[in-house]
C-alpha cells in the first residue's frame, strides 16, 4: 500500500506541479571543502526581493518541500527574513548548513519559525579529519555547538556523512556519535563533479574495496541486507517503458542563487531563469525540461536489460555530467559494482574511465 | 446551546492545495494529513477570531445542501480532530495569532 506521501508524489507528476524545489541562497561559504562542486564567489546572487519573489512564485506553482542551501546559508544576513516569508506562505522548510555560525539564539529562530529540519555536513568524529577536510580550523566543534543547540531547541536535526578517501573509515563512529545526540544519520558516498564540469574532484571518491565493506555493513544498509547482496534483475520491460529516470525536471527543480532554473541540483541542464522569465513559464515551457521529461528508463542505452535494472539508483544528472542524460552513470554503475560485486552491462561494455572506475576494473579481476 | 468554538490554524504546519486537495504536514511529528474539501474550507477560514459556526455557515451551509446543525456537530468533531493531531488550535475563547 502505498503511503500519502508517495501518492503525493505520484500526484504532482501526474498535475506537472513542482513539489520540491532546492533554492541555494548563496554559493559563497565560510568553509572550503575539499570536495565542494561549488565555485564560491559571488557573481550576482539574487536580492532579498528577487528571492521573496521567487517564493511567492514558487507557492503560486504548488511547490510544498522547499529546501534552502548553499554554500552557507547563514552567511547571508537575509536568512531570517526568507525563512519567514517562506513559512508565511506555509511551505515545508528544510535547511542545509554546516551549523558554524548557528548560536542558540539562532537556534531559537529556527525553531520558532517552524522549519521543518535543519540537515548538518558532518565528516569525522575527529576534528583533525573534519577540519582537514573544511579546511576551516575549529569548525568540527562549532559544527557540534550549532547541532546541539538546534536539537536543544526542538529542531528536527540530521546529519549528512559524505563519504570519501579522507574519512570511510570514520563513518561507524560519526553514525554513533549522531546516536548519542538523538540526530538523525545519513551517509552518502556521492562525490559531485564541479559545476564547470571539471571532474577531477571525482578521484576522491571512496575505494572500491572500502565501498564494498560499506555496502555490505548492516548497519548502513537497513534492515534487508539481502537486497544489497545481489542484482536484483532486469526490469519488467512494461515497466521500464513506463518509468521515470527520477522526479528530477517532473516534480523537481533546483534554483541556483543567480536565478538559474535546473531539473535538480545534481543534473546542470540549465533551462531557463527566474530573472528573465517566470517559474511558471520555465516549468512548462522549457525545452530541456520537456527533453528531460521525455526520458523514459526504456531509452536508457543498457540499463532497463542490466541485471542491476530494477535496483539501480541511476542518476540521470550524473549521466548528464558523464556526457549523455540517456546513457548509463558508470558512477553508479560502480556502485552497484560495489554493492554487488556484479558488474552492471554498462560497465563491461565500456572501456575503464580514468578515475576510480579504474580502481573498480582492478578490483573485480 | 453550546459556547461558541474558535479555531486558529497551527503555526508550525506547513500546508499546500495540490489537484485541489490541501495537503498539510504536521509540526509536531511531520505526519502528513490530506484534507477533503470541506474540512480544507474550515481549515483555510480558522482565523481564531470568527467562531466556527460562523465558519460553517459561510463556507458549509453555503456550498453544501445540509442541515446546518449537523453540519456545525460534523465540524466540530473535524477540528477536534485536527487539533489533537496538532494542526489546528481550538479554543472556547478567541485565539491571538
Amino acid at each position: 500500500m502505498k503511503s500519502l506521501m508517495q501518492e503525493l508524489g505520484n500526484r504532482a507528476i501526474d498535475l506537472g506541479v513542482p513539489l520540491g524545489v532546492q533554492l541555494d541562497l548563496t554559493y559563497r561559504c565560510n568553509e572550503r571543502c575539499v570536495h565542494c562542486y561549488l565555485d564560491h564567489e559571488d557573481h550576482g546572487e539574487m536580492s532579498t526581493a528577487e528571492v521573496k519573489d521567487v517564493l511567492d512564485q514558487l507557492a503560486e506553482a504548488g511547490t510544498f518541500f522547499l529546501t534552502l542551501s548553499g554554500g552557507e546559508i547563514f552567511m547571508r544576513p537575509d536568512l531570517f527574513e526568507i525563512i519567514g516569508h517562506a513559512r508565511a506562505l506555509t511551505f515545508s522548510v528544510k535547511l542545509k548548513t554546516n551549523a558554524v555560525m548557528i548560536t542558540a539564539a539562532k537556534a531559537r529562530r529556527v525553531a520558532g519559525l517552524g522549519v521543518e529540519s535543519v540537515q548538518i555536513s558532518l565528516y569525522s568524529h575527529k576534528p583533525a579529519v573534519h577540519d582537514e577536510i573544511t579546511k576551516l580550523p575549529g569548525s568540527f566543534r562549532r559544527t557540534l555547538a550549532g547541532a546541539r543547540a538546534l536539537k536543544a531547541a526542538g529542531v528536527k536535526v540530521s546529519f549528512a556523512n559524505v563519504l570519501m578517501k579522507h574519512n570511510a573509515d570514520d563513518y561507524p563512529e560519526v553514525r554513533a556519535l549522531s546516536e548519542s545526540l538523538g540526530i538523525e544519520y545519513k551517509a552518502d558516498a556521492t562525490i559531485t563533479p564541479m559545476m564547470d564540469g571539471d571532474r577531477g574532484v571525482l578521484e576522491l571518491n571512496v575505494d572500491a574495496d572500502k565501498l564494498a565493506r560499506i555496502y555490505r555493513d548492516g548497519a548502513m544498509v537497513g534492515e534487508d541486507p539481502a537486497q544489497y547482496a545481489a542484482p536484483a534483475g532486469p526490469m519488467d520491460s512494461e515497466d521500464a517503458l513506463n518509468s521515470l529516470p527520477c522526479s528530477a525536471g517532473h516534480s523537481a527543480a533546483y534554483i541556483s542563487p543567480y536565478g538559474e532554473v535546473f531539473p535538480c541540483v545534481q543534473f546542470p541542464y540549465l533551462s531557463g531563469n527566474v530573472r528573465t522569465q517566470r517559474f511558471a513559464d520555465i516549468w512548462r515551457d522549457s525545452p530541456q525540461l520537456a527533453e528531460v521529461r521525455a526520458i523514459r528508463l526504456s531509452d536508457v542505452q543498457g540499463c532497463s536489460s542490466c541485471v542491476h535494472g530494477s535496483s539501480c539508483s541511476r542518476c540521470p544528472g550524473l549521466a548528464y555530467t558523464e556526457g549523455n542524460m540517456r546513457g548509463p552513470s558508470l558512477q553508479d554503475c560502480e556502485r552497484s559494482y560495489a554493492r554487488t560485486g556484479v558488474p552492471s552491462k554498462n560497465l563491461l561494455a565500456k572501456q575503464p574511465p580514468a578515475g576510480p572506475a579504474r580502481v573498480f576494473w582492478m578490483a573485480q579481476k | 446551546m453550546s459556547a461558541p468554538l474558535y479555531v486558529a490554524r497551527a503555526p508550525n504546519v506547513a500546508a499546500r492545495m495540490i489537484g485541489g486537495e490541501m495537503m498539510i504536514m504536521s509540526g509536531r511529528d511531520s505526519s502528513l494529513f490530506s484534507l477533503n474539501p470541506t474540512a480544507s474550507a474550515i481549515w483555510q477560514a480558522a482565523d481564531g477570531v470568527t467562531p466556527l459556526a460562523t465558519l460553517v455557515q459561510a463556507h458549509i451551509c453555503s456550498a453544501y445542501e445540509v442541515d446546518p446543525e449537523v453540519a456545525l456537530r460534523d465540524a466540530e468533531e473535524v477540528v477536534r480532530s485536527l487539533a489533537s493531531h496538532g494542526i489546528l488550535r481550538v479554543s472556547d475563547s478567541p485565539i491571538d495569532p
